[in-house]
């Protein structure tokens, strides 16, 4: 009954400690920095100036070029600047600092929570409304949905799988949203099935939470379709290739994509995401993030604005804890250190989470006794030590032939590596190395 | 028996002389002409294949040397130009002069100046910490710390100092063959006009923020404010991005500009002390 993939993994303590609570609405903030880059590809051009008013739901930000999203203002209020302003990447990039003046939507966006089943457009309306509400992939990775719903020519797709599974720890984010959002979710799923012009869809959501799989089987006796299919909990089960074995027995060969093997593969937060903007007219203007931790006094999950503050999400789940030595946006396993909590809340945002000093610093690094049990853990079939070895030592041909570049940085490796060697620090880089190099191969 | 040792040479020695007939064919079908200069230049040369030249290596280049018409563009940083002056007269040409050139460290992030806002503990690499976040301090264009260029040197002539957390350069090392220019991400390390007693005059600063962010992130960053350019007699600082740069080839080292630098940014290295104005009398106050 519960199916998995057969390469790899690991199964890191699950820690969800949110799992139980249900997603609460967050005040909106005094004041929101909206970066013009919250998504993979070009960042947005600025639409509007200093001083400028704009209502919640506003375009303020054009998409720019083939790999882009819009960006929509997520409060009503004035722009009081544009300048660059450290976001969740570490670095500084073009923000659009909004002060909060009131809470007035523009008229077109319908605010109701009433359930819209019925879905009246046709296929190149839904892919043009997702561009227009600036949809992206809310699984972590970004990618506008748009461009993933159109099926690229001499390619079919016959097949849809929705991720449910949110592998990594202490996330509950998309859980509390099957749960709370069932319906809304499922229509669309059912939004998406109409785009891509498939009749089944398999949504794989994992054994660790029986609650949403048996409120969306439920569910799913009125969608035609939809089958739920339940997961053994394994991590990395959230990578697309991993999810795509798992629920369907289809393999994606090395370098390609899903649509090579017939399937589109969608987040359930996208999902949701979808159903508001097609049913309802809403761009992508909030979300839901956990705020957790093992000190944290109040974790929870919430509904907030992009472009809130981290810091007002802290203060929301009751403060930050005294022995906090590390703050990371998105999971444990593949998300980022911030090294300032004074970031906004961006779409990929999944998580905030606190993790006291003692479990914050890596131990010391000692030199690899070749157990393999990286090898082992990599749900890829890669060989970890040797592609982190030679990317250390700049053998990037060599790095390249070992397949590096298919592997998908869910950092298995460096979770179980006894000698705590950072082998997917050096991956990274010799993965974009290697991207580099054939890309200039290319233009050459 | 003897015979049969008999037959056993004359098949041996058989084979020898077939497989050396073959084999002188073969050499001569298969014969690469090499230009024996060289292999002279080659020997001429350091043999560091340190790539500094832009080649892959000493015989790559003694290989471009012997082919090349004249020197112009072409030098040896490593040997500079007494190896050259020999190539030159190994190919009978003349030597182009090159002026020498030196590393130098365009950041003056200590932890003193650069407030520490993290604590970075992943892979010791700048290329990761690069790819990763803006790095410990508020300045998101500063040296990272963890020794790529240093780690890069073949001459030896880097060091980190653990104090100021920045890498050093031995000016009497450094043969500015570029490899630390190369290992750093964030393009800090710059060849400059080596002047006379290694004098000095720099921004030590690669920050392109406005002034105000800038300055917050570190106490000596350059602010963009142009009054460097403004005082130089000899137009030899420019302002790009809010950062100022003083050209080496015009720079004829009047210090005007470090005097005038608010932050500090502007740092001269290697000049006489200057002589003390007379202190004015201290008075006393109680």
């Amino acid at each position: 009954m519960f199916k998995t993939f057969p390469k790899g993994g690991i199964h890191p303590p699950e820690n969800k400690l949110t799992a139980d609570k249900p997603i609460v609405t967050l005040p909106v903030p005094a004041q929101v920095t909206v970066p013009v880059a919250q998504h993979i590809g070009a960042p947005a051009v600025p639409m509007v100036e200093k001083g400028a008013e704009v209502k919640a739901g506003q375009l303020i930000a054009q998409s720019k070029g083939f790999v882009s999203a819009n960006i929509h203002s997520p409060v009503s209020g004035k722009v009081s600047k544009i300048e660059p302003s450290v976001d969740t990447t570490g670095y500084k990039q073009i923000a659009i600092v909004i002060d909060v003046e009131s809470d007035e939507w523009v008229d077109t966006i319908d605010r109701s929570t009433t359930l819209k089943r019925e879905v009246t457009m046709t296929r190149e309306q839904i892919i043009e409304r997702c561009q227009q509400c600036g949809l992206v992939g809310m699984g972590g990775a970004t990618f506008p949905t748009h461009i993933k719903l159109t099926v690229p020519a001499g390619k079919k797709c016959d097949l849809v799988v929705i991720n449910g599974v949110e592998c990594e720890p202490y996330l509950t984010s998309d859980h509390r949203l099957m749960l709370e959002k069932g319906a809304e979710v499922l229509t669309g799923v059912s939004i998406i099935m109409k785009a891509l012009g498939v009749e089944r869809v398999v949504v794989g959501i994992e054994g660790n939470k029986p609650d949403a799989i048996s409120h969306l089987t439920e569910l799913a006796k009125d969608f035609p379709g939809i089958i739920i299919q339940p997961l053994k909990v394994k991590y990395p089960q959230g990578g697309e290739k991993q999810l795509i074995k798992a629920c369907t027995g289809r393999e994606v060969p090395s370098g390609g994509l899903p649509v090579d093997v017939g399937v589109v593969v969608q987040n359930v937060g996208t999902a949701f995401a979808v159903y508001e903007a097609v049913q309802k007219n809403k761009p992508l203007i909030e979300r839901v993030v956990t705020v957790t931790g093992k000190s944290v006094s109040g974790p929870g999950n919430f509904l907030v604005r992009l472009g809130t503050p981290v810091t007002a999400l802290i203060e929301a789940a009751g403060g930050m804890p005294n022995d906090t030595g590390k703050v990371v946006n998105g999971g444990p396993m593949m998300g980022k250190a911030l090294a300032m909590t004074d970031v906004p809340v961006t779409k990929g945002t999944s998580g905030i989470i606190l993790f006291p000093e003692e479990a914050s610093r890596r131990a010391e690094v000692l030199p690899c006794i070749r157990c393999g049990k990286c090898s082992s853990a990599c749900a890829m079939g890669l060989e970890p030590w040797l592609i982190s070895a030679l990317s250390e030592k700049s053998m990037f041909e060599r790095a390249e032939k070992e397949k590096i570049t298919d592997c998908m940085e869910c950092g298995a490796c460096s979770y179980t590596c006894p000698a705590k060697r950072p082998l997917l620090d050096y991956i990274r880089l010799g993965k974009s190395t290697v991207i580099r190099m054939a890309r200039e191969r290319v233009t050459k | 028996m003897s015979s049969g040792i008999l037959l056993t040479i004359i098949m041996l020695s058989a084979l020898g002389l077939i497989a050396a007939v073959v084999l002188y064919f073969i050499a001569q079908k298969f014969k690469v002409v090499e230009d024996p200069r060289i292999d002279t230049v080659n020997e001429a040369l350091p043999g560091a294949n340190c790539g500094g030249c832009g080649f892959t290596g000493c015989r790559a280049f003694a290989e471009v040397l012997v082919k090349s018409e004249s020197f112009e563009g072409l030098n040896c940083p490593v040997g500079g130009a007494d190896t050259m002056a020999k190539v030159a007269d190994i190919l009978g040409r003349q030597p182009v002069a090159v002026e020498p050139k030196v590393a130098v460290v365009r950041c003056n992030g200590t932890p003193e100046n650069a407030v520490r806002t993290s604590y970075y503990d992943g892979a010791v690499s700048c290329r990761i910490a690069h790819s990763l976040y803006g790095g410990t301090t508020g300045c998101q264009y500063g040296c990272l710390g963890c020794g790529d260029c240093v780690e890069e040197c073949k001459f030896d002539a880097m060091y980190m100092d653990p104090v100021t957390q920045l890498p050093v350069i031995i000016d009497d090392k450094c043969v500015a063959c570029g490899a630390c220019v190369k290992a750093c991400p964030r393009n800090i390390i710059e060849l400059r006009k080596r002047n006379k007693k290694d004098r000095k005059i720099f921004v030590s600063c690669v920050n392109k923020d406005k002034g105000g962010p800038a300055r917050k992130a570190c106490r000596v960053a350059c602010i963009g404010c142009g009054k460097c350019v403004k005082i130089c007699p000899y137009e030899a600082i420019t302002m790009v991005d809010n950062l100022a740069f003083i050209d080496s080839y015009k720079c004829k080292l009047c210090r005007k500009c470090v005097a005038e630098c608010p932050t500090g940014a502007i740092l001269e290295i290697n000049f006489p002390v200057k002589k003390e104005e007379p202190a004015e009398p201290a008075v006393a106050t109680n």
